[in-house]
């Protein structure tokens, strides 16, 4: 009380974030939820986690930071790997999710044992075949860096740094990255036209697969089993480890099909490594016989070879380069000129 | 200019008091203090962590290397109505004696019954970063699975078989069938009522007796269950148990 009122007048106001309005692209849904009703979006906070993803300081020997298996080109998944690399020459068990429209996502991870965006990075952080850190020894590394201070001061009011503190912060960087703006936008906003091919890709599309990969996240975010052998390395028997349902064993999440071909290697497990070989499953590789397979697939799907082409043109139009290409979403790069 | 600085806080001083009092007499009463003590027992007698061995009700052997638990939502009962702590999350962890007890403000009454919640209750299992006791940085929040664990006891035990004779509880799940909160209302004795008085400070001592979490509803032998850290049926059957472990010891009224 007293200093504020003998300061008043010397010193100025403490600067405000910037605060950031999360726009949701026109004909979307609402998002079931507002990430950032209790984690207000600023340019600030954007900032810090944007720095937070890339820094190796959350992992345990520096090489794992989140961007190293979240690659941007890749649409924040990872490029060209079934699973990941983690800490000590290890592999990760599921196949990197690309990182996007996270605001419309009610769970996460392949089998949704994750309920809040905010909560999420705890699991590849502390994971032995991960970033393989504790908390702890990460808040120590951000706390002794000379910029990290003033980064939280900017974003939340004070230089503490805590847990809470940095997780908003990754929330507001990674719960930004919106995928809205590939060929198909275009073409629904009227500002481009599909191919023939593509068209009839789209109405194949429409007919056969959208009931699991729903308009227009291409997900309905639900889990389902479609027909997969289990890998007898893995035996992973996806959403059921969270439920203890034996209702739900060999159910994993219904991925979203944008930037599709930008996220292969496919499915849980990146066991398929091209859209082709996908196709191929639903359309001869199912296997009809496990007792928890997806009701919409117990006859397969017939798909002809010219329809399976279509499709490929079609989920070629799901690709957004200003998603995967924007600046704003790229580690800085500081140059350095003498 | 030393005078200036010094005639500056005593003028507040002096013009916050004459608030207060005005304040006091026409409408507001003054909160008193309740501490709420925790006393970790086995059978009675102070728990010792790492070294003491103890014997269940099966004659099975265990030592206690951890023993945490998260109070929540406490409040307090009188004739017609409730007084409830606001933001009221405590994590009680046996290793860390300033976390045994707490003290929060309440509003003057005569109370007779004390709730609250053990483990932490599903909205805040379901809303994101927490900070506090509440922060993951505590060692009780499931990464793989969101949500707190709500209670751990850990140990070593000669009839257990799994790595290194480990005895691990790991009791959480907030939702639907899997849901271990356990709501108890302790009514204090009709002889011991608790008063809580304007700037005056009560406490309640309350005793967790971790004998208790082996055999109450469910026989928990460690030869058959060394080890539970997934929500689920077994979750469910030892917080039955552990729900039966706190009883009021005291109540100092002052």
């Amino acid at each position: 009380m007293f200093a504020l009122f003998v300061g008043a007048g010397k010193k100025p106001p403490e600067p405000r974030p910037t605060w950031l309005e999360f726009k949701i692209p026109q004909g979307w849904p609402k998002p079931a939820t507002d990430i950032f009703a209790k984690n207000r979006l600023s340019e600030e906070g954007f900032q810090l986690g944007k720095k937070l993803f890339h820094d190796g300081r959350l992992s345990k020997d520096g090489n794992f930071p989140c961007a190293s298996c979240h690659q941007q080109f890749g649409a924040f998944a990872s490029y060209d790997h079934d699973l990941s690399h983690g800490y000590n020459n290890t592999f990760t068990t599921r196949n990197a999710p690309g990182l996007f429209n996270l605001a419309w996502m009610p769970k996460f991870h392949w089998d949704g044992g994750v309920n809040h965006i905010e909560v999420q990075p705890l699991s590849p952080i502390t994971a032995p075949n991960e970033m393989a850190e504790n908390l702890d020894s990460v808040l120590r590394k951000l706390r002794k860096d000379t910029a990290y201070p003033k980064l939280f001061k900017a974003a939340f009011g004070s230089t503490e740094i805590n847990s809470q503190r940095m997780l908003k912060a990754l929330a507001q960087f990674t719960g930004s990255i919106v995928s809205a703006n590939s060929k198909y936008d275009k073409v629904l906003r009227g500002e481009a036209t599909f191919t023939p091919g593509e068209l009839n890709g789209y109405n194949f599309f429409k007919a056969n697969c959208a009931g699991c990969h729903k308009e227009p996240l291409f997900t309905d975010y639900s889990f389902r089993n479609n027909g997969l052998a289990a890998s007898p390395f893995l035996n992973d028997n996806g959403r059921m480890k969270i439920t203890g349902n034996k209702a739900d064993s060999l159910k994993f999440k219904v991925p979203s099909l944008r930037n599709v071909m930008l996220t292969f290697p496919y499915m849980h497990d990146g066991r398929f490594y091209s859209l082709g070989a996908v196709i191929d499953h639903y359309r001869t590789g199912i296997i009809t016989t496990q007792p928890t397979l997806d009701s919409l697939l117990t006859k397969r799907i017939a798909i002809t070879n010219r329809e399976k082409n279509e499709l490929i043109y079609f989920l070629n139009t799901l690709t957004d380069t200003s998603m995967t290409r924007n600046p704003r979403f790229a580690e800085k790069v500081t140059y350095y000129s003498h | 200019m030393k005078n200036r600085f010094l005639s500056i806080p005593l003028f507040f001083l002096v013009f916050f008091c004459l608030a207060g009092f005005q304040q006091n007499s026409c409408c507001a009463q003054q909160p008193g203090l309740l501490k709420i003590s925790f006393v970790n027992t086995v059978k009675g007698k102070p728990l010792e962590l790492d070294s003491t061995f103890y014997s269940n009700p099966f004659s099975e052997a265990y030592s206690v290397t951890k023993f945490k638990y998260y109070i929540s939502n406490i409040a307090l009962a009188f004739p017609d109505g409730i007084f409830k702590e606001i933001d009221s999350y405590h994590l009680v962890n046996a290793a860390d004696p300033s976390s045994l007890s707490f003290v929060f403000t309440a509003s003057p009454n005569t109370y007779q019954s004390l709730l609250f919640t053990i483990g932490v209750d599903s909205i805040k299992n379901v809303s994101g970063a927490q900070t506090g006791p509440l922060d993951p940085l505590n060692d009780m929040f499931w990464t793989w699975n969101s949500g707190y664990v709500m209670v751990k006891i850990e140990g070593r035990s000669p009839q257990s078989m799994v790595v290194n004779n480990k005895v691990e509880y790991h009791i959480g799940g907030f939702s639907g069938t899997h849901n271990v909160l356990k709501k108890l209302r302790l009514d204090f004795p009709t002889s011991l009522t608790l008063d809580i008085r304007e700037g005056k400070t009560s406490e309640i001592i309350i005793e967790a007796d971790l004998d208790k979490c082996w055999l109450q509803s469910y026989d928990l032998k460690i030869s058959e269950n060394p080890v539970c850290t997934t929500p689920g049926e077994l979750a469910k059957k030892i917080a039955g148990n552990y729900s039966k472990m706190f009883t009021i010891k005291s109540i100092i009224n002052h």
